[in-house]
């Protein structure tokens, strides 16, 4: 099963990778940075990993939509929330069960959500 | 020679050459580059001089020459012994057999996780690009060519000579190769219109490896098994899928559309394989298969002998997926309320709301005369599929079960 993993966090703090908080104890993130290390390392043996990407602060996102055939573009997020969406990655997982264990591993999910969303396929069996 | 015979002839010398450097120098990863290098020279030396006498021999040793080459910068930039001595040895012996199964064995390595030994199998024996088992698996390539170079370091930090296992330890290797030609297949069977040419190809490199282990172990009736599931699998996917990517199920697949050849050789494999050899659950599963592929209707179906083979399959391989299948035949063999029955019976939390599970109550519903159960069940399938062909499926489904639109929610 393949899992779209959404990492929030407060952007007035976050610092990838592991998005430690600006002032987080130099041991502290350097702890998080191993556990992130390995826990990609077991991701790739497993080739649970697939991909994955970092995002810039949502105060450099613009928002497009499409009004009466016209383009506009807003600066900003979409949404004006204090969690925003700051990185994701897609995991292959036998199950729920895994998935959930690797976003509880994350070293971000101690300060912010993590989503995990199944990814749709264009392929299937017959059934 | 055209295209496409240089694809197959690359295809077959690949694993030879390269269990031939890898047996001579034991440097797998070494090995593996030099062996791309000198494929890459082939490419384009054959096409403009012409095909080598014993394309093989060239290879191997131009692939031979490269790995010293590479051995010598190594060596001189960790100082390696082993790579000193390595170079004062001897060239590989070009005329030896053929040590493919041997190179197989190696990359389903236990130290290797199943990603990887899909991986490297499809690289080192199948002779694969990166890029193309990336495409395959839906994965990036530089996601695949990490995991296919740490599965190679982590075959050389287990130290692993390229010689065949003890007799305990080969029963499971072997196992494990057949696991992952079987994964293989799979992953190339889900039809998808989009991504329908790689895909394609990975069942035709599965058949191609089940070929070449049945070859290698021709005593091994689970290698024979596997090699007939896979044909009779295959048999059917030119019926499997509209133009348009439509599903279609087996019970409306035109069966004039079935590779007859492909069929034909799959029962011959499995009928000797059940003759001479100790059950096992590929043979069971090609017998199942054999069943479905010799009914020249979906009408004629032998259900019975489907159900007693389940029965079968059942004891020599457990599971849910074994028992949501049976239900089916018991359906089919004593109708669909003694098939509900059996599908209840199935108390296993995994997959009870697996879409598939949904589906088939939802089947077993419409064939028991409940039209709205049905609808709801079908809905409920389109709703936990991941797949979009399936999706479509379920929902045409659930339409044609309430004769009109899908329920409002």
């Amino acid at each position: 099963m393949r899992f779209l993993m959404l990492i929030h966090d407060n952007p007035r703090r976050w610092e990838h990778p592991t998005f430690a908080q600006h002032g987080s104890p130099p041991e502290d993130i350097a702890r998080w940075q191993q556990e992130l290390d390995d826990l990609l390392a077991e991701l790739n043996d497993s080739g649970e990993y697939v991909s994955g990407l970092p995002l810039a602060d949502p105060a450099r996102s613009r928002t497009v939509r499409v009004v009466d055939e016209e383009i506009t573009v807003v600066d900003g997020p979409l949404a004006e929330a204090k969690e925003q969406l700051a990185g994701y990655m897609v995991l292959d997982c036998a199950s729920w069960e895994r998935a959930e264990e690797i976003a509880g591993r994350f070293p971000s999910s101690r300060f912010g959500p993590i989503e995990l969303r199944p990814v749709m396929f264009a392929s299937g069996a017959e059934m | 020679m055209s295209a496409q015979a240089y694809d197959e002839l690359w295809r077959e010398l690949t694993p030879q050459v390269l269990a031939a450097v890898v047996r001579r120098y034991g440097h797998f990863e070494l090995a593996e580059e030099a062996v791309q290098e000198a494929l890459l020279a082939a490419s384009t030396q054959w096409p403009r001089d012409g095909l080598p006498n014993d394309p093989r021999a060239w290879l191997i040793s131009v692939a031979a020459r490269r790995t010293t080459d590479l051995l010598r910068s190594e060596g001189a930039r960790r100082q390696r012994e082993e790579s000193v001595a390595v170079l004062a040895g001897s060239p590989p012996d070009v005329s030896g057999g053929d040590d493919t199964l041997t190179l197989l064995l190696l990359c389903c390595h236990p130290a290797l996780s199943q990603a990887s030994q899909v991986a490297l199998t499809l690289r080192a024996v199948g002779g694969l690009s990166t890029r193309e088992i990336g495409q395959a698996f839906l994965t990036p390539e530089a996601t695949m060519a990490q995991r296919i170079s740490r599965a190679k370091k982590k075959i050389r930090d287990a130290g692993t000579t390229f010689e065949l296992p003890g007799r305990e330890e080969m029963d499971e290797r072997l196992d494990a190769v057949k696991r992952v030609i079987y994964l293989v297949f799979n992953e190339g069977y889900a039809v998808s219109s989009g991504e329908a040419l790689q895909r394609g190809d990975l069942t035709r490199e599965a058949i191609r490896l089940a070929r070449l282990l049945h070859r290698a172990r021709p005593m091994d009736g689970e290698a024979a098994g596997l090699l007939a599931l896979l044909l009779l699998t295959d048999a059917r996917r030119p019926a499997r899928e509209t133009e348009d990517g439509r599903l279609v199920p087996l019970d409306e697949q035109d069966r004039t559309r079935w590779d007859r050849a492909a069929v034909a050789e799959g029962v011959g494999l499995v009928t000797d394989a059940l003759r001479r050899f100790p059950l096992g659950p590929y043979q069971v599963q090609a017998a199942i298969a054999a069943v479905h592929d010799e009914s020249p209707t979906a009408r004629e179906t032998d259900w019975p002998q489907i159900l007693a083979l389940y029965d079968v399959l059942r004891v020599v391989q457990p599971g849910p997926v074994v028992e949501l299948n049976r239900a089916v035949a018991v359906a089919m063999t004593d109708g669909p309320k003694a098939g509900l029955a059996a599908l209840d019976a199935v108390e296993d939390d995994r997959v009870i709301e697996h879409h598939r599970f949904v589906a088939v109550r939802a089947h077993l519903l419409e064939m028991a005369g409940d039209p709205a159960g049905a609808r709801t069940a079908y809905e409920r399938a389109a709703d936990l599929t991941t797949s979009i062909p399936e999706q479509r499926f379920l929902l045409d489904r659930a339409a044609r079960s309430s004769g009109s639109g899908p329920s409002q929610g």
